[in-house]
């Protein structure tokens, strides 16, 4: 599905991914966690296509294409999906019209026929009801006023509508309560299919307990510095960063940084 | 060819033209009563001591009406219109109560029948003032001042046709009153000074509509007047649509004064003339008023549009918030003045003014400025203005969900448009101006 290799990305001169490797099959939900700041949100969006970050080195190889050639609306088409950390107020754009565009657009890059308008509103109800969303908010603005969990429960809603084959979620827990969490968890289990997969940013256990990830990485300094099953998550939770990165600091200065990297 | 060298002949003025049209107007309209007489005399001496302002002048710094000056102003030539040439304007086909005006003369023929009701009374303004209608004598010239604006007082000195609308008390009129002014002349100067005179009385509710288009392309002169006095507790929406000619020259002014407790709404949609200057003033001359001025102004090419707007705070707790947008294109330049007074009085005042602009070429430009004057203390006023292209995370937000680049920015300079038109409370009249806004940003090309 997904294949990361030795990827080096900085923004402004300032280097921020230093040879990340990640390697994600069909059907696998991997769980990526690590200190503020570390470039979790940077991966996402060097994945999602944003040309303020600089590629330097390395490759992406998604499903036999060349990921970082392709335009951010083609990896979107071809089945790329980034639920943003912070979505972004689009004000006098309709969300329902917004939404329509998209989804035809991704039809027609799988040569399936759009959808009329009757059509699709039905289509989007259906998945409203799902994430328990209002349907008051598909005649406003895209994100214009939305709360906080509104915002993130409507970037599940349109990976829903849009049925991605990776889907990448940046902190999309941050900001929920306890029951929109459930409920976002349960729409993303819902969309979980053989063929698809889902790389799940997050600083909390709380949301691999209702999303049970296949593995967990800790990504540290621009690079994944360990990876584990989902009990790596319920170890950070107890135990912080520490001792991770005390033991990622000794195998630095033995000149072996790599020995914790992906699988 | 004769050639003449006499020295002796003193330099015309540059707007002898005009001050000849008066000259010709007072000649021809002998059964003008006596106190429109005397309002037109006024106008004509308060424009003779302005002149047409030049870019010295604070107020006009940006925008230069030399070229208005130059005209070889005159009414135009008489021309039939019919009502199909009619339906392909903004609003043409939407149920309303129509008065049309061709080239400033009120036209029975193309308005809707039976115009006014036991709500609302509807005059062509030069029958009004020809059979004296008492409340017009009494509002009409009261509220827009012709010794500060050389554009009204030339308005002034011309005032022969228009509108005059009263919405009686309490009424709530739901359909909407239209004001089409046509512009048909394709001959230089040919000019119309048409006057609109409002008379929302105490609690009504109506929405008005003025649109101004041209049929054919010429250098037209439309000189707009409207004047709007609000009564107690009445409500009134105004939706002014401006897209003549490219090539034509328009002014309008509209000075509103509202009483307590009233409530009005602005619409200012500019898209048409070579220069266009609008100039919105709304004076809040009594307690617990509010007022709303929304603004949209597309220019493309050579052209030159210009927002004057002044909102006066006279007395407390009144509230005014103001959105205007720009969208230029080409080598077209924008012209966004906002001036907010807060006289000493006026405390508890919460004013809001944001001005948005767009420039979509290099060689596009906006003078953008906002002018505060506040003397209470407690008071709450803010402003903002910027300028500059699409937000580039809007532009990847919509990428990042599979539509194109350029689908994606078009998307974002209609959205930035219809920002200001869904302000707008008549449906109708929403999607209508909408539609305009997607066939010019959002439909791809060749479609
Ligand atoms: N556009 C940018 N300009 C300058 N610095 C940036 C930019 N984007 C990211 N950075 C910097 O790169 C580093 C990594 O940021 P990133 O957002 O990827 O971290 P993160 O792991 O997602 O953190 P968090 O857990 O707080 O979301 C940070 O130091 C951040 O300040
Ligand atoms: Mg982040």
């Amino acid at each position: 599905m997904l294949e990361i290799k030795n990827l080096h990305a900085e923004v402004e001169g300032k280097k921020i991914l230093k040879g990340l490797n990640l390697s994600i099959q069909p059907g696998e939900v991997h769980a990526i966690m690590g200190p503020n700041g570390s470039g979790k949100s940077t991966l996402a969006q060097v994945l999602a296509g944003r040309n303020e970050y600089d590629v330097t080195e390395g490759e992406v190889i998604y499903n036999g294409l060349d990921l970082l050639e392709m335009e951010p609306e083609s990896r979107a088409r071809s089945g790329v999906f980034l639920a943003f950390q912070y979505p972004v107020e689009i004000p006098g754009v309709n969300s329902t019209y917004f939404l329509k565009a998209a989804f035809n657009e991704v039809r027609k890059h799988r040569g399936e026929p759009e959808l009329d308008a009757l059509d699709f509103l039905s289509l989007v109800k259906e998945k409203m009801k799902v994430l328990e969303l209002p349907q008051s908010l598909l005649n406003r603005p895209v994100n214009e006023g939305f709360s906080g969990g509104e915002k993130k429960r409507n970037e599940i809603f349109q990976m829903a509508v849009l049925e991605p084959k990776l889907a990448i979620l940046d902190e999309t827990d941050s900001g929920l309560d306890i029951d929109a969490l459930r409920l976002v968890a349960e729409g993303v289990n819902k969309l979980k299919r053989p063929d698809n997969s889902q790389l799940i940013i997050t600083h909390y256990q709380r949301l691999l307990d209702y999303i049970v990830p296949d593995f967990v990485h800790v990504l540290y300094d621009g690079k994944i510095i360990k990876t584990g099953g989902k009990l790596l998550a319920l170890d950070l939770e107890e135990r912080g960063y520490d001792w991770l990165l005390e033991d990622y600091r000794a195998q630095c200065l033995n000149g072996h940084p790599s020995l914790a990297g992906a699988k | 060819m004769s050639c003449r060298t006499s020295t002796a002949d003193p330099v015309p003025r540059a707007d002898a033209a005009f001050l000849a049209a008066y000259e010709q107007l007072e000649q021809r309209d002998a059964m003008a009563p006596s106190w429109l007489v005397a309002l037109r005399r006024a106008g004509n001496a308060h424009f003779g001591e302005l002149g047409f302002p030049t870019t010295e002048d604070e107020e006009w710094r940006f925008t230069n009406v030399a070229p208005i000056a130059a005209l070889p102003t005159h009414s135009a030539v008489k021309r039939d219109v019919g009502f199909d040439e009619l339906e392909r304007f903004t609003f043409g086909q939407m149920p309303v109560h129509r008065l049309v005006f061709v080239d400033g003369c009120f036209s029975s023929k193309l308005s809707s029948p039976d115009l006014g009701n036991e709500a609302l009374e509807i005059y062509s303004l030069k029958i009004a003032m020809l059979s004296g209608v008492d409340w017009v004598r009494k509002h009409l010239g009261k509220y827009a001042r012709t010794d500060e604006n050389a554009f009204v007082a030339l308005n002034t000195s011309m005032l022969e046709d228009g509108a005059a609308i009263r919405i009686k008390s309490k009424q709530r009129i739901t359909l909407p009153i239209h004001l089409l002014f046509v512009s048909t002349s394709d001959q230089a100067g040919a000019t119309s000074h048409p006057r609109v005179l409002i008379l929302a009385e105490r609690g009504c509710d109506a929405h008005i509509l003025e649109s101004y288009e041209s049929l054919t392309e010429g250098s037209t002169l439309t000189n707009a007047v409207t004047e709007i006095a609000m009564e107690e507790e009445s409500r009134l929406e105004h939706c002014r649509l401006q897209q003549e000619s490219t090539k034509s020259y328009h002014v309008g002014t509209v000075q509103a004064h509202q009483s307590r407790s009233s409530n009005l709404v602005t619409h200012s949609i500019s898209m048409g003339a070579k220069i266009a200057r609008v100039n919105i003033n709304p004076v809040l001359n009594a307690e617990g008023c509010e007022c709303v001025m929304n603004g949209l102004y597309v220019v493309d090419g050579d052209q030159l549009v210009d927002h004057h707007t002044a909102i006066h705070h006279a007395k407390p707790r009144c509230n005014s918030h103001e959105f205007y947008h720009g969208i230029l294109d080409g080598k077209a330049q924008g012209v966004f003045n906002g001036k907010i007074f807060v006289r000493p009085e006026a405390q508890k005042t919460d004013a809001k003014q944001t001005n948005r602009n767009l420039l979509l070429s290099d060689e596009a430009s906006i003078q953008t400025k906002p002018q505060l004057e506040i003397f209470a203390d407690d008071v709450k006023c803010t402003h903002g203005a910027t300028v500059g292209q699409l937000q580039e995370e809007a532009v990847f937000y919509l990428r990042a969900r599979g539509i194109g680049k350029e689908a994606a920015r078009r998307m974002l300079v209609h959205a930035f448009a219809s920002d200001i038109i869904n302000r707008i409370s008549i449906e109708p009249v929403r999607a209508e101006l909408d539609q305009i806004m997607f066939d010019l940003f959002e439909r791809e090309p060749g479609e």
